[in-house]
């Protein structure tokens, strides 16, 4: 688990602001769909925090909000000690924002587009040129620097889209979901790049639908649901609300089921669920330790197991812990 | 690759450089419309084939039946044909901006600390290039075949300024399609809806004295035709004020009109 990390300031991180964002408030409606529902956010500088929720949840409204992309209707936000509302251009200028999707023109190189964002960041000619080879050779792209992007792997992809985000080291930086839809091995890849502009002194504020992104990454995770925050915490706290996850046993006499499910709800608390086909209880365990003293007290009153295993929480087990009601697959993420 | 290569930690931390201004903001975008020429070539492909077909099959299989002469026809209808070709081909930056739309381009440009307009001076600073690579083709094709500007190169040279006012008016229309429709192709099939019937129902390719009446009325009010009128007496050496005035008239208020439109709509968000 990565515990806060520590911030080596930059130079142009000024300390006597200590929030990175402070949120109060906002509200944001697409049509009847209350995107954003009145939430409240305060996010430290110098630390990764993890906006975690299923699809729908407002995670892309939140962030598009907070970058200046969309204008929320109701309540305030301080994104790097500016007013979102009265400052717009000033939040732009400390800030920097990776989408959902790759936001890069795919018939010009890679080097080309680096080259034209640091140009209307106002380097001039050479400087843009230096830099953009600088971002290249940091990222792993030199080789793939003179090739058009819509020849790039996703993996590439991403990694020029949160290059084209660091032209000018950023105070804050915005990740939309940064590796929905990446293999292993280059999520593998991001998480590397992400702690170690972290530990360059970035703040940075992730969305993400999984729980180990969350729990790999961030210092601290907010939990939402239906444009309302629903807990917060470092990842220790929100496991230990939630439970180390679920205990999955299967007894390898079917007729012991009951039996068994008594056992694990005395020792355990709280109640198992039967899987669907009816051979295996699931049950929340409050820490490894009591999983095991559960099983030995299943062994000892004579219940073979065909199996058990011990199971991380799923994003669904924490918002079952969190909210007593299994995860809905809501509307698809409004962009808009 | 491994992902122990990726080292952004060895990337030293820049600062902000100084704002850049407005302008050179649109030149960035400018310059991003020319590599898309050097990218995309075949777009140069698609801007100058309609417009050379037009010119070679009206000159050689009508020419003589509408004018009398090839010749003749020609001197007629290149003015025209260059119109059309503006017309036409201003379809393009609505569908750029389309595609920019979709692909989220526009969210990286719209969160950078810049002229919030630069994005669009940049879609009509390509359209200006545009414009004048595909003028310059057809005209030195036209001169070619033939055709002779009587008022020579100042009367060349006021012709394009007129054609860049005219592909800047109908721009908008297309910016306008651009920011309210998400899939290119659209765009361009709902933009030649509504171009398809100016230009034909104008006096780009014929005089239209001999169209029956109704005809002639929407025709000689047809802005396509003031252009057109324009240009010929441009080229020509005989074109009056009044006559540029009137061309203007319809780029000057579709600017005034639809810019509002194009902010309000990109701004919405």
């Amino acid at each position: 688990m990565n515990d806060a990390t520590p911030a080596k300031a930059l130079s142009l991180v000024r300390e006597d602001i200590p929030l990175a964002i402070s949120v109060r408030g906002l509200v944001k409606h697409f049509g009847d769909v209350k995107a954003l529902d009145g939430i409240d956010l305060d996010v430290p500088r110098g630390i990764i925090f993890a906006i975690l929720g299923p699809n729908g949840a407002g995670k892309t409204t939140l962030i598009r909000v907070l970058a200046t992309l969309t204008k929320p209707e109701a309540g305030t936000a301080l994104v790097m000690g500016h007013d979102l509302a009265a400052e717009p251009q000033a939040v732009r200028g400390a800030i920097a924002l990776t989408g959902q999707f790759a936001s890069l023109d795919e018939d010009l190189t890679g080097r080309e587009n680096l080259i034209m964002l640091a140009r209307l960041w106002g380097f001039a000619g050479r400087r843009a040129k230096a830099r953009a080879d600088e971002l290249l050779a940091a990222f792993d792209l030199s080789d793939a620097a003179g090739k058009q992007v819509k020849s790039y792997s996703g993996g590439m992809r991403r990694r020029l889209d949160i290059a084209a985000s660091l032209i000018v080291t950023p105070g804050l930086l915005f990740l939309d979901e940064p590796t929905t839809g990446l293999d292993p091995k280059a999520r593998q890849g991001v998480w590397s790049m992400i702690r170690q502009l972290a530990q360059s002194g970035v703040t940075i504020l992730l969305t993400t639908q999984y729980l180990e992104e969350a729990d790999q990454l961030a210092a601290r995770i907010a939990v939402i649901d239906h444009g309302r925050k629903i807990a917060e915490g470092t990842s220790r706290e929100l496991k230990s609300a939630i439970g180390s996850g679920f205990l999955h046993v299967a007894p390898a006499d079917p007729a012991r089921l009951d039996e068994a499910e008594a056992i694990l709800e005395q020792r355990l608390g709280g109640t198992a669920q039967r899987s669907p086909e009816g051979a295996q209880l699931s049950i929340v365990a409050g820490s490894p330790k009591a999983a095991n003293e559960a099983l030995a007290a299943l062994i000892a009153a004579g219940i073979e197991l065909a199996d058990f295993s011990m199971g991380s929480p799923s994003l669904d087990e924490v918002f079952f812990a969190l909210t007593g009601q299994p995860l809905e697959e809501s509307e698809q993420e409004e962009r808009r | 690759m491994s992902s122990t290569d990726i080292s952004p930690a060895t990337l030293s931390s820049v600062g902000r450089p100084p704002q850049p201004s407005a302008f050179s903001n649109a030149l960035v975008f400018g310059w991003r419309a020319m590599l898309k020429f050097k990218h995309v070539p075949e777009q140069l492909f698609d801007l100058i084939m309609t417009p050379l077909m037009f010119t070679l099959l009206f000159t050689f299989v009508f020419g003589g039946a509408l004018a009398g002469s090839t010749g003749d026809y020609l001197q007629f209808f290149l003015p025209g044909i260059l119109v059309q070709t503006v017309v036409f081909n201003s379809v393009y930056s609505g569908m750029g901006l389309s595609t920019d739309l979709s692909k989220g381009l526009f969210e990286r440009f719209r969160s950078l600390p810049i002229w919030s307009l630069s994005p669009f001076a940049g879609l009509m600073v390509g359209d200006v290039l545009r414009h004048g690579i595909a003028g310059l083709i057809i005209l030195g094709i036209g001169l070619v075949l033939g055709y002779r500007p009587e008022a020579g190169f100042p009367g060349v040279v006021l012709s394009f300024l007129l054609l860049f006012a005219i592909g800047f008016g109908t721009g908008w229309i297309f910016l306008v399609l651009g920011l309210l429709i998400r899939t290119p192709m659209t765009v361009m099939t709902i933009g030649f809806t509504f171009i398809f019937p100016l230009v034909f129902a104008s006096n780009i390719m014929v005089r239209p004295e001999t169209m029956p009446g109704w005809l002639q009325l929407f025709v000689n009010n047809n802005p396509v035709s003031h252009m057109t009128t324009a240009l010929r007496g441009l080229m020509a050496g005989t074109a009056s004020g009044a006559d540029v005035a009137l061309a203007l008239l319809a780029p000057v208020l579709l600017t005034v009109l639809l810019a509002p439109v194009v902010l309000w709509l990109y701004r919405r968000n």
